[in-house]
C-alpha cells in the first residue's frame, strides 16, 4: 500500500538516472574548473579521456552482464591477456599485426564462449567461474611475457594512429568509447534481441516460459563482455606500444563501480550503457580531482570505494531496498 | 466466556488512503475465526496492526483486559500473537529444531548453543501437532504442507494464544489441508484462538466459529458460522449479488485442435493421451503430485516427451520448443505468476510484451508506439486495474497481476490456451472476470485447457473433465453429470477407466 505523490514525482525525477548523474557530473566540473585552473586545460581533459576510455569499454560489457543477472570478474585479465597475446606474437614469432590482433580477439570471444558455458551447461555461479577466469587470464598474461612488459617498438603507423591519434581533435580511444556507448546504448534501448537481456535479467524463469531462449541471451553476453575486455587490452597495446601482463588491475573493479553508480542492478534486470558511461566519468573526474589538488594517488582507491558506496546508497533511499 | 483480544474503531491510512476505517474485531480463548474480504480490503492491514507490524491512526487494542498502546512486533510475540504468513518465512538450509527456535535459542553457558535442550523442547512442540519429524534434519528436506506445521510449531514454541494463519492451505493439497484442520482442532481444544484468512469459503464453513468481513477498509460483517450460508458471505465481501457463478458452458464443441497422443516422461508422468477442440473447455483436475503441470508443460515444449506424439492443427509439433509453439498458437500459463509467469519489477507494458517481441518490432528494434498499443489494449481487455502503465507489476494486487499474465499471453494471438492453476490466490470477484474471459475466448473459437485443484471450479467452468492420478491419465468425464465425489473417486485413486 505505497502511494504517495510527492515522493513519485521525486521519483520519477531521479528515475531519469543518467539526467541526475549527468548534473552532477557538470556541477561537479564547474566545481573543479574553480578550484584547479589545470582541469580545463585541453592537456588535462584529453589525458583524463584516455585514461577513462579502457574503463569505460569493459564497463560497457560489464553492463550487458550485471543487466542479465550475471557478473565479470575476469575483463581486466581478459584485458592483459589481449594485450600480451597481440604484443607477443608480433614480437617473437613476427606475425603481422592485424593478424595479432585477430587472434587476440578471436581468443577474448573463445574466453567468453567458455565462461558462458560452465555458467549455462554445468551451472555454475557466474562469481565463482568469472574469479577463476581472472586468475587464469592474468596467470597467461605473466606466463607469455614472463612477468616483465615487452616493448613492440613502432610497427604500424596505423595501429600507433588508433592508439595515439585524434580525430576531430579528440583523442581516438575516446571517441571509440563514445562511438561504442552510442550504439551499444541504442541497442540496449532498443533492439529486439538486447532488449531479452533485461528480460533474463529481470526473472529467468519467466523469460524462459515466455519462449526467449535464456541460454542463447547469456552467451551472447558473456561472448561480448569479454570481446570488449580484449578489444580495450588491444587498444591498450595501441596506445602505449608496450605489452604489459599487469595492466587492467583491478578494472573490474571500476568497470562495476561505473556500471552500479549509473544504474545497473547487481540482481539483474536493470542498467543503461550511457549510465555506466556517465558513472565511469565520474569515477575519472573524482581521480583527476584528487591529482589536481596535489592529493597523493594512494587516496585513489579509498575515495572511489566512498564514492560506490554513496551512490548506491542515494539508490536505495531512491528506489526502495535492493 | 471472556474475550481475549479486542479491537475498537481501529483506522489506519497511507499517505492518505485508508486502510481501514472505524474496524472493530473481537475473538475469545478456543475459538476460530474467518477473516473474510477481497485482496485489498484491508485484511494484511488489520493484522499487521494486531502483530505489531504497523501502527493504527486510530482506535486501541485490548489484549486479556490489558489495552496495548504502541504495540511493537517483539511485544505482540511475548503476549502470544503469532502469525504465520502465506509465504513460510524460515530458513530451508538450517535444521528444523534451530528454526523452531529461531532468535530464541537455548544456550548453556558463555554463549554457547545448548542442542539437546534445543532438540527436546522442538520435539515435544511438534508432538503436539501429532507430527513426529527428525528435528535434526534440514528444513528444507520437508514438503511444504510439513514446512507450515514448522511454521505453527514455532508460534506455538512461544506460547501463541493468538494464531493468526493468512492462507495456509495455498498451498496444500486437500489430504494435506485435512491434516492441518485436524490441528487447528486440537489447538482450539487447548484454548488457543485463531483467526483464519482464506479465499476458500468450504474451509471456512467447514472448521470456523465465526466470520468478519471486510470490504475496502470497512467492517461490513460478522456473526456465528452456522447463521449463515456461503451465498451471504461472497455478498458481503464483493458488495453485489453474484448473478451466476460460472458463465454457461459451451453449445457446440468445433474441430480438433490440439491432440496428444501416449507421451510419457521418465518419472513424471506415462501414457498421457487427451484431445482439446475449438469452443471447448477442458478441466484438468489431479491432486498435487500427479504430474498435471509437468505433463503439460512437456506439451508446450518446456521439457521434451521421451515417447509419444503431440500434434496441432494435424501438424506434429513433438520437436518444438516453446518459441515455436508460441508462434504456431499454442501457450501455457503458469500456475507460479511470481517465479515463472511476469517480470514482477518491469513494468506493465514491457510484460505484456514479453512473450511476443517480434509484433512489436520492425527491423529488429522495438518500437516504443507498438509497445505501449498492444500493451494497453490487452491490459483493458482484461480490465485490469492499474494507476500507470509504466508501474512495476509488483505494485498491483495479486488478482491484478493475474490479470497481467494473462493478457501477455492473450497479446500472442493463441489458438490453444493451457492454463495452470489460473485463479489460484485470488478473490471472487477477479475470479469470476478470469472465468468469464476464458468462456468469451473458447466461444470465439479458442481451444482451451485449465488445471485446478478446486472441485467447484474444475466442475463449473469446465465442458469435459480428466482426471490424473500418480502421473497417468485416469478418467475423462462429462462436466454436466459428474459430481465432486465422482471426481475424488479417480483423482484418489479409487477409480480408473484407462487401466491396462
Amino acid at each position: 500500500m505505497e502511494n504517495t505523490q510527492n515522493s513519485s514525482i521525486l521519483k520519477k525525477l531521479f528515475g531519469l538516472r543518467e539526467a541526475s548523474l549527468a548534473l552532477i557530473i557538470i556541477a561537479f566540473a564547474a566545481l573543479l574548473s574553480f578550484m584547479a585552473p589545470g582541469f580545463l586545460s585541453t592537456y588535462n581533459i584529453n589525458t583524463t579521456l584516455i585514461g577513462l576510455s579502457m574503463d569505460g569499454i569493459l564497463a560497457v560489457g560489464m553492463t550487458l552482464v550485471l543487466v542479465v543477472g550475471g557478473i565479470d570478474l575476469s575483463v581486466g585479465s581478459v584485458m592483459a591477456f589481449a594485450n600480451v597475446l597481440a604484443g607477443m606474437t608480433m614480437v617473437t614469432l613476427g606475425l603481422n599485426i592485424w593478424l595479432s590482433v585477430f587472434i587476440s580477439i578471436a581468443l577474448s570471444v573463445a574466453i567468453g564462449f567458455s565462461i558462458s558455458q560452465f555458467i549455462t551447461k554445468i551451472k555454475l555461479s557466474p562469481f565463482i567461474t568469472t574469479l577463476s577466469m581472472m586468475s587464469i587470464g592474468r596467470g597467461l598474461a605473466y606466463i607469455i611475457t614472463k612477468g616483465s612488459p615487452v616493448s613492440i617498438g613502432e610497427i604500424s603507423q596505423t595501429f600507433d594512429f588508433i592508439g595515439g591519434g585524434k580525430t576531430f581533435g579528440i583523442p581516438n580511444p575516446g571517441l571509440i568509447l563514445i562511438l561504442l556507448v552510442i550504439v551499444m546504448d541504442f541497442l540496449m534501448r532498443n533492439s529486439k534481441t538486447f532488449r531479452k537481456i533485461y528480460y533474463v535479467g529481470s526473472n529467468e524463469e519467466a523469460a524462459k516460459f515466455s519462449g526467449i531462449n535464456v541460454n542463447k541471451t547469456k552467451i551472447m553476453v558473456y561472448i561480448l563482455c569479454s570481446s570488449l575486455a580484449g578489444f580495450a587490452g588491444i587498444l591498450n597495446l595501441a596506445r602505449f606500444g608496450v605489452a604489459t601482463p599487469t595492466v587492467g588491475t583491478g578494472a573490474e573493479l571500476r568497470a562495476i563501480a561505473g556500471a552500479v553508480i549509473g544504474g545497473a542492478s547487481l540482481t539483474g534486470g536493470e542498467g543503461t550503457v550511457l549510465g555506466a558511461f556517465l558513472g565511469i566519468i565520474l569515477v575519472a573526474l573524482v581521480n583527476n580531482a584528487l591529482v589536481l589538488l596535489g592529493v597523493s594517488v594512494y587516496w585513489q582507491q579509498l575515495v572511489v570505494g566512498l564514492v560506490l558506496l554513496s551512490a548506491v546508497i542515494i539508490d536505495m533511499k531512491v528506489h526502495g531496498s535492493k | 466466556m471472556s474475550k481475549l483480544l479486542e479491537m475498537r474503531g481501529i483506522s489506519k491510512s497511507f499517505y492518505g488512503t485508508q486502510a481501514l476505517k472505524d474496524v472493530n474485531i473481537q475473538i475469545e480463548p478456543g475459538e476460530i475465526q474467518a477473516v473474510c474480504g477481497e485482496n485489498g480490503a484491508g485484511k494484511s492491514t488489520l493484522m499487521n496492526i494486531m502483530t505489531g507490524i504497523l501502527q493504527p491512526n486510530e482506535g486501541e487494542i485490548i489484549f486479556e483486559g490489558e489495552k496495548l498502546s504502541n504495540l511493537d512486533p517483539r511485544t505482540a510475540q511475548e503476549k502470544g500473537i503469532s502469525i504465520v504468513h502465506q509465504e513460510l518465512s524460515l530458513c530451508p538450509e538450517v535444521s528444523v529444531a534451530e528454526n523452531i527456535f529461531m532468535g530464541r535459542v537455548p544456550e548453556k553457558r558463555k554463549g554457547m548453543v545448548n542442542f539437546k535442550q534445543m532438540r527436546q523442547e522442538a520435539d515435544k512442540v511438534l508432538k503436539r501437532l501429532n507430527l513426529d519429524i527428525d528435528v535434526r534434519q534440514p528444513l528444507g528436506k520437508l514438503g511444504i504442507s510439513e514446512q507450515q506445521m514448522v511454521e505453527i510449531a514455532k508460534a506455538l514454541s512461544i506460547n501463541a494464544k493468538i494464531l493468526i494463519l493468512d492462507e495456509p492451505t495455498s498451498s496444500l493439497t486437500e489430504s494435506e489441508s485435512q491434516i492441518l484442520f485436524d490441528n487447528l482442532m486440537r489447538l482450539k481444544e487447548e484454548g488457543i484462538a485463531i483467526f483464519f484468512i482464506s479465499h476458500r469459503l468450504k474451509e471456512i464453513f467447514k472448521i470456523c466459529d465465526s466470520f468478519t468481513v471486510l470490504r475496502d477498509g470497512v467492517h461490513v460483517g460478522d456473526g456465528r458460522v452456522e447463521d449463515v450460508d456461503p451465498d451471504d458471505i461472497v455478498r458481503m465481501m464483493v458488495g453485489r449479488e453474484l448473478d451466476q457463478a460460472y458463465p454457461d458452458r459451451t453449445t457446440e464443441v468445433g474441430q480438433n485442435i490440439l491432440s496428444v497422443e501416449n507421451i510419457s516422461r521418465k518419472d513424471e508422468f506415462e501414457n498421457i493421451s487427451f484431445r482439446v477442440n475449438e469452443k471447448e473447455i477442458v478441466g484438468l483436475f489431479g491432486l498435487i503430485g500427479a504430474g498435471r503441470s509437468e505433463a503439460m508443460q512437456t506439451v508446450f515444449g518446456i521439457n521434451q516427451p521421451d515417447s509419444g506424439r503431440i500434434t496441432l492443427f494435424g501438424k506434429d509439433i513433438t520437436a518444438n520448443n516453446t518459441r515455436e509453439n508460441i508462434d504456431q498458437g499454442l501457450i501455457y500459463i503458469t500456475e507460479d505468476r511470481k517465479e515463472q509467469g511476469l517480470f514482477l519489477d518491469m513494468d506493465l507494458n514491457a510484460n505484456v510484451v514479453a512473450a511476443d517481441l517480434e509484433q512489436v518490432s520492425q527491423n529488429s528494434l522495438i518500437k516504443k508506439k507498438k509497445v505501449k498499443a498492444i500493451g494497453e489494449k490487452f491490459v483493458e481487455i482484461m480490465n485490469t486495474k492499474y494507476a500507470s502503465l509504466d508501474q512495476p507489476v509488483k505494485s498491483l494486487s495479486g488478482g491484478n497481476q493475474q490479470k497481467v499474465l494473462l493478457a501477455k499471453w492473450l497479446a500472442v494471438d493463441p489458438r490453444v490456451l493451457i492454463l495452470d492453476e489460473p485463479t489460484r490466490g485470488i478473490d471472487v470477484g477477479a475470479k469470476f472476470e478470469i472465468h468469464t474471459a476464458l468462456r468469451e475466448l473458447s466461444n470465439n473459437g479458442h481451444a482451451v485447457m485449465f488445471i485446478s485443484s478446486e472441485l467447484p471450479e474444475i466442475l463449473g467452468l469446465s465442458d469435459r473433465i480428466l482426471v490424473m492420478h500418480q502421473g497417468k491419465l485416469v478418467g475423462e468425464l462429462d462436466a454436466d453429470t459428474a459430481t465432486e465425489e465422482e471426481v475424488m473417486m479417480y483423482a484418489s485413486g479409487r477409480k480408473n477407466d484407462f487401466k491396462n
